[in-house]
């Protein structure tokens, strides 16, 4: 398995409005910004929608796309998110080929995963996983063996990690904001 | 009170106190045209889309107000990326307005249908698409402020043909809120203050100026700054004017065909002041070997142009005005504004002038050519020094910035960033309705002029007595001198020859006045005889030397150490 890239998340709050994605997603292309996922939702406030865009941390000049995707007019705010520093989750699907005989197998393996079978047929069945990227990863390689018939991953989306210390204790560490 | 979405796009023109557009009609854009016909704005009729953005440009150059182009859709809109991608690239303000097929025909191919803002979406600082009469007053306001604050640029707003019949009532919005756009207003005062403290400290500074300046209005704050200093300036080719030539502080332009001094000067800093500049490759050269000794102070509007070339020590967001104004307070404070003593520095840069000036010769002898920098001084000094050169794009441009003493900010009108072939004629004729007061000259190539001369017949039907001179080197002049410097001589499709078109056969079928010059003898007589017409156009063709070439140069991708101060006799340049 190559080594897997170190990836950044930048969660991109914009308008939500016509042809937004497509700004955003052209300025990558412009700039030859390679994009490694995209997720696209509306929020809980129906002006905006928010874009998580994951990227190589290492092929990408962070800096240089955040200020530039920051230059479009619909862009409202961005979060760079260190995976470090965030919680990530991502959802994949994936109609695996059972043989005669394999389907406990895979049902175990799917158990191990906490993910669920979702949909059964004559000789597949359709798995659904929600959980960590890495996890995700994991779990795909390992169902590789049975057979893919069809795989589809979301895209990660992400929020920043919370504060895990009391108010009080918080202004004596002195947070840098 | 009810009006049409065009009434209403005129209505908010004129809010927006503008005075004069440029464009061409057709089908889409009809309706708005005709509300035209009763407003105050002056309508400009042009030749070619292309044009109509060009002198939206021009106007926008030296008046400092957007400029606005209207067009109708497909092929009148795709004729206006030119034009869009050079505002973009110079960050010049600019409203173009394009018609659109029916919103219900919007993605069919309808006729004249294409998909202008998404192929003008990577060329403008933003676009829109209006989809209901009731949006237009505030959407055309909007674009206003965006192209205006912050970092100037074009902004394209699409009009389908029923948006423009619709009906709406009339509200002109008192704000504008946009919840995505804040431009940077106030710099960070510590940051100022050590960039105070880094000047106090270097012995070997230059101030890198740039186009922002202009941008900012920030000459005369430049100026106070400067003499308070005693920092020598370069200005580059987007910034001729901001800082005085004939200063001597000044050391004109850097980069590719800069003076060997501000060349030099740059590489051997210890300190460089960039304020509204942009490290662009043409000034930098080889990046990884630009002034390799200098601290950076980075002042800029647009905070994706701080680090995205070189990491300055100091980055400042900010207007250059206000910013260049609180460096003045702020280098006073710091020990009465105490400088070093900086007299080797300048002893310095005195010797490299002395040794490196610009140079070119002039024979008069039967048989000598006319020599392109001679043509350019002449003019220069035969015309009113606040005269606005506008130049196209080659060795014509470089020998104009090199040769010209711009002495007044917003009196140099160029297509720096794109280089677009053709920029001048158009260009000339929106400076000149921008500043009528003013005498207009445009250089140009052979080359160039024929991309965009038919815009003359809108200056000849128009009134506007714009001026041009070709310097007619019959050839693709730069191109021929890559081609003779890095090709071993091997001229490939550059030759355009002299006479065919016959220029002033043809400036005299386009209405104006045309001129030949072959000789050095008669370049003062005919300047003489264009800067007394005033009526109409005036074109001279100067039949230039072919062989000449601009100097000092740095090769491509080379580093500006390297830069060649001029031809070696008896050599030839070979890389
Ligand atoms: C639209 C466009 N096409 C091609 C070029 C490439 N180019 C740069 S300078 C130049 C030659 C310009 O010739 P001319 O106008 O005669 O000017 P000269 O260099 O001879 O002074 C060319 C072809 C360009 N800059 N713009
Ligand atoms: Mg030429």
């Amino acid at each position: 398995m190559a080594p897997r890239p170190k990836l950044h998340t930048l969660v991109v709050l914009v308008e939500n409005k016509a042809g937004v994605l497509a700004r955003v997603s052209g300025l990558f292309a412009r700039r030859a910004f390679n994009i490694y996922s995209l997720a696209v939702a509306p929020t809980d406030d129906e002006r905006f929608s928010r874009i998580t865009i994951v990227v190589d941390a290492e092929e990408t000049p962070l800096e240089q796309v955040t200020k530039q995707l920051f230059k479009l007019i619909n862009v409202v705010k961005i979060d760079l998110l260190d995976p470090d520093d965030s919680v990530e989750r991502e959802l994949l699907l994936a109609s695996v080929h059972t043989e005669e005989g394999e389907r406990s197998e895979l049902i175990e393996l799917v158990n191990v995963f906490k993910g669920t079978i979702v949909d059964v047929g004559h000789d597949s069945v359709t798995v659904m996983l929600a959980g960590k990227p890495r996890n995700l990863d994991d779990f795909e390689e390992l169902v590789r063996a049975f057979g893919i018939v069809e795989l589809q991953r979301t895209g990660r989306v992400a929020l920043p990690q919370l504060d895990k210390q009391a108010p009080r204790l918080r202004s004596v560490v002195g947070k840098v904001s | 009170m009810k009006l049409t979405g065009a009434q209403a796009l005129i209505k908010s023109l004129e809010m927006e106190a503008v005075e004069v557009m440029f464009g061409l009609p057709g089908g889409c854009i009809l309706p708005a045209y005709d509300p035209i016909i009763d407003s105050s704005i002056r309508h400009i009729l042009v030749r070619h889309e292309q044009g109509a953005g060009h002198m939206a440009e021009g106007y926008a150059h030296v008046t400092g107000r957007p400029g606005v182009a209207i067009v109708t859709s497909g092929p009148a809109a795709t004729n206006l990326v030119t034009p869009l991608c050079d505002a973009y690239m110079d960050s010049v303000p600019m409203i173009a307005i394009t018609g659109q097929v029916g919103t219900k025909s919007i993605g069919t191919d309808a006729f004249q249908e294409c998909d202008t803002v998404g192929i003008t979406r990577s060329v403008t600082k933003h676009n829109e698409l209006i989809m209901s009469p009731q949006d237009i007053p505030r959407i055309v306001r909007e674009a206003f402020h965006i192209a205006t604050t912050g970092r100037p640029g074009p902004v394209l707003l699409d009009l389908p043909k029923d948006v423009l019949q619709g009906t709406m009532e009339w509200e002109w919005p008192e704000t504008v809120d946009l919840v995505g756009y804040r431009p940077t207003a106030a710099a960070d005062p510590q940051r100022i203050r050590e960039a105070a403290q880094l000047i106090a400290q270097a012995r070997r500074p230059v101030f890198y100026v740039g186009g922002g300046v202009l941008k900012a209005r920030a000459s005369e704050a430049l100026k106070q700054l400067v003499e308070m200093t005693g920092i020598p300036v370069v200005t580059t080719l987007m910034a001729r004017g901001a800082f005085p030539d004939r200063h001597e502080l000044c050391l004109g332009m850097p980069g590719m065909h800069g003076n060997y001094t501000a060349v030099t000067a740059m590489q051997k800093a210890d300190l460089l002041i960039a304020l509204g500049s942009r490290f662009d490759d043409r000034v930098t050269g080889r990046v990884d070997a630009f002034a390799p000794g200098a601290k950076i102070i980075h002042v800029d509007i647009d905070p994706a142009e701080l680090g995205k070339v070189r990491r300055p020590d100091v980055s400042i967001v900010g207007d250059c005005r206000q910013v260049i104004e609180e460096m003045v307070k702020a280098v006073r404070a710091l020990d009465d504004g105490a400088q070093p003593d900086r007299t080797e520095w300048m002893a310095q840069v005195r010797r490299w002038q002395e040794e490196f000036p610009l140079h070119y010769e002039q024979g008069y002898e039967e048989g000598d050519r006319l020599k392109p920098q001679y043509v350019l001084e002449t003019l220069r000094d035969s015309t009113p020094d606040d005269t606005i050169l506008v130049s196209g794009v080659g060795q014509h441009q470089m020998w104009s910035s090199q040769y010209w003493k711009f002495d007044h900010p917003y009196t140099w009108v160029n297509s720096g960033g794109l280089g677009t072939m053709g920029f001048s004629v158009p260009a000339a004729i929106g400076a000149k309705v921008g500043r009528p007061d003013k005498m207009v000259w445009a250089i140009d190539g052979d080359g160039c002029f024929q991309m965009t001369a038919q815009e003359l017949v809108t200056a000849s039907s128009e009134r506007i007595p714009v001026k041009i001179a070709i310097l007619n080197n019959a050839y693709l002049g730069m191109v021929r001198q890559w081609q003779e410097m890095f090709y071993e001589e091997r001229y490939s499709e550059v030759y355009l020859s002299p006479d065919l078109p016959d220029y002033v056969k043809w400036a005299e079928a386009m209405g104006c006045v045309g001129f030949k010059v072959e000789h050095p003898e008669d370049v003062q007589t005919t300047i003489d005889k264009a800067n007394e017409i005033d009526d109409r156009p005036v074109v001279i063709d100067f039949r230039t030397d072919s062989s000449e070439k601009v100097f000092p140069m740095v090769a491509a991708g080379q580093s500006n150490d390297d830069i060649i101060p001029g031809p070696t006799p008896g050599r030839k340049v070979v890389q």
